[in-house]
């Protein structure tokens, strides 16, 4: 069996003296798609600061292609291939459109993503490359996260998140682009409320449950029963 | 007449004055610390050219060659060594620790120096001047003038259109999310620093060519920089050159009225603006 490329160890982590996160074991193989999902509250966002580095724990609590980085510093693990689509897209309002791309490419990681293959899955960001992003729509602000994202080129793509706030129609477009974007070599954990879309797009996926891990398995193996059992805990 | 000379040497003394305020309006711009040791070290600045002109022989102008890469190198080990430990959710450290260097560095340099009041020697455009209608203007004000235009278009130029200022407009904004696209903050903080003092040298130099000073004037110089980034607004740098002009020009037509209202003026002028837009006139970032 190939070693994963992802693997969280008993990962407990905390803000302050709060405790979010029990003894999770998480493990992302190479090409998969792993889906996060759980009530509001469970822990899926600090899953992802903790794989991201915006929070700190211990060494070994976390491993990536074969590297303890449980405590290594965020802008190292970006180097390292891993890119964080934070939750509200959180992009960059002094600069331009272009600009917040070209800062998510500036460590120059070779791979397939340029501006050029950003502005071709996302035709609408060619024309407003010059605006500020804050002038955009949610859903085209949502493109800009994800582009700025891919530009690093990374190995795992950790999407929290991505269709909150936008309407339905944005939400379907922008999971019609996730085929395209996940499965060309870059392996993703997609945190998501929408269980079904979640699902749909993931060939594993954990739910989340108080900051443990209440629900494991594939995908399409998940009943219905099973994952609100684990999702609220009846 | 002596009117219009007050305000046209008023409008070329801000430029000297945007000098002073440019270091500390591009760190507040970047890293929301307020440097009390500004003022300090643009008199570091002026002592360090003090030297290298006596060891080297060479114009003081000419001493910005050393002087400017000195301090720099200066602003990055203080950023990444102290400063950078002090930043974080609370303004007050880095204003004690910046207040304590303050301490520090004057009397490091009254050890060295002496308290001997010192002037660099910038030999005959210390006093030329060029005659335009009836007035008689100076040289180096007007050489200062131009170069606070050029420092402020140069740092224009370096935020806006440069992978470094879109790395420092990044941090600005989110610290967080900057590192996760991999910039180092500590690394981007102490480039920030290392331009602040490089800018601050020039200052030093100028002022040290246009006045005589000693190390407990650092003070001063930073009251006239906090007042022109204030009047002109947060993390504007134009703003800062049109803050530095408005209180030059102020202090001239105070000392106009009468020669022991030039300071009080300037501050007047600062405060009236304060009242009336407390953000500044052109203000960039809120808070």
């Amino acid at each position: 069996m190939p070693k994963p490329l992802l693997i969280t160890q008993d990962l407990n982590s905390y803000y302050g003296d709060f405790q979010a996160l029990y003894n999770v074991n998480v493990q992302v193989m190479k090409d998969e798609v792993v889906a996060i999902i759980g009530a509001n509250g469970a822990g899926k966002t600090t899953l992802l600061k903790s794989i991201a580095g915006l929070i700190g724990n211990r060494p070994d609590q976390i491993t990536f292609k074969d590297a303890v980085i449980g405590s290594t510093r965020p802008d190292k693990i970006a180097k390292n291939g891993i890119a964080l689509v934070p939750e509200g897209r959180q992009l960059f309002p002094s600069l331009s459109v272009e600009e917040n791309l070209l800062i998510g490419g500036q460590l120059n990681r070779p791979g397939p993503w340029s501006l050029h293959r950003v502005f071709d899955i996302f035709p609408i960001l060619k024309e407003r490359r010059n605006q500020a992003s804050t002038e955009l729509s949610g859903g085209q602000q949502q493109m800009v996260a994800l582009g700025r994202a891919l530009m690093a080129n990374p190995d795992l793509l950790l999407l929290d998140e991505i269709s909150l706030g936008l309407a339905p129609v944005i939400i379907k477009s922008i999971y019609e682009a996730l085929p395209d974007i996940i499965g060309n070599g870059i392996s993703a954990v997609i945190v998501e409320q929408d269980i079904s879309r979640a699902l749909a797009v993931s060939h594993r996926a954990y739910c989340f449950q108080e900051g443990r891990v209440s629900l494991e398995g594939k995908s399409r193996e998940m009943s219905r029963i099973d994952i609100s059992r684990a999702y609220f805990g009846v | 007449m002596d009117w219009i000379n007050a305000i046209v040497q008023g409008v070329l003394l801000g430029g000297l004055y945007a000098l002073f305020a440019a270091g500390l309006s591009l760190i507040f711009g970047v890293m929301r610390l307020v440097n009390i040791a500004h003022g300090d070290l643009i008199i570091l600045g002026a002592y360090l050219g003090l030297t290298t002109t006596s060891i080297l022989g060479i114009h003081p102008l000419m001493s910005l060659v050393v002087v400017m890469p000195l301090m720099a190198l200066l602003g990055y080990c203080l950023q990444r060594g102290i400063l950078n430990s002090t930043l974080g959710d609370d303004l007050l450290p880095p204003l004690l620790v910046t207040f304590g260097l303050s301490v520090i560095l004057q009397n490091s340099l009254l050890e060295l120096y002496s308290a001997d009041p010192q002037k660099l020697n910038a030999g005959i455009i210390e006093t030329a001047s060029i005659e335009v209608g009836s007035l008689a203007i100076g040289i180096l004000p007007i050489l200062m003038f131009f170069t606070a235009i050029s420092i402020v278009a140069g740092l224009q130029f370096i935020f806006y259109r440069t992978a470094l200022g879109r790395a420092f407009r990044a941090v600005s904004d989110n610290q967080d999310v900057a590192q996760l696209m991999g910039l180092n903050k500590r690394h981007i903080f102490g480039l920030a620093m290392a331009l602040s003092l490089a800018v601050t040298a020039v200052a030093g130099i100028f002022l040290g060519i246009r006045t005589s000073f000693d190390p407990s004037v650092g003070g001063g110089r930073l009251i006239f920089g906090f007042e022109a980034v204030i009047i002109g607004g947060l993390g504007n740098l134009w703003g800062t050159l049109i803050g530095g002009i408005i209180l030059g020009v102020a202090q001239n037509i105070g000392a106009q009225i009468n020669p022991g209202w030039q300071l009080l003026s300037g501050h007047i002028a600062f405060l009236i603006i304060l009242v009336i837009k407390p953000k500044g006139l052109f203000p960039r970032i809120s808070g």
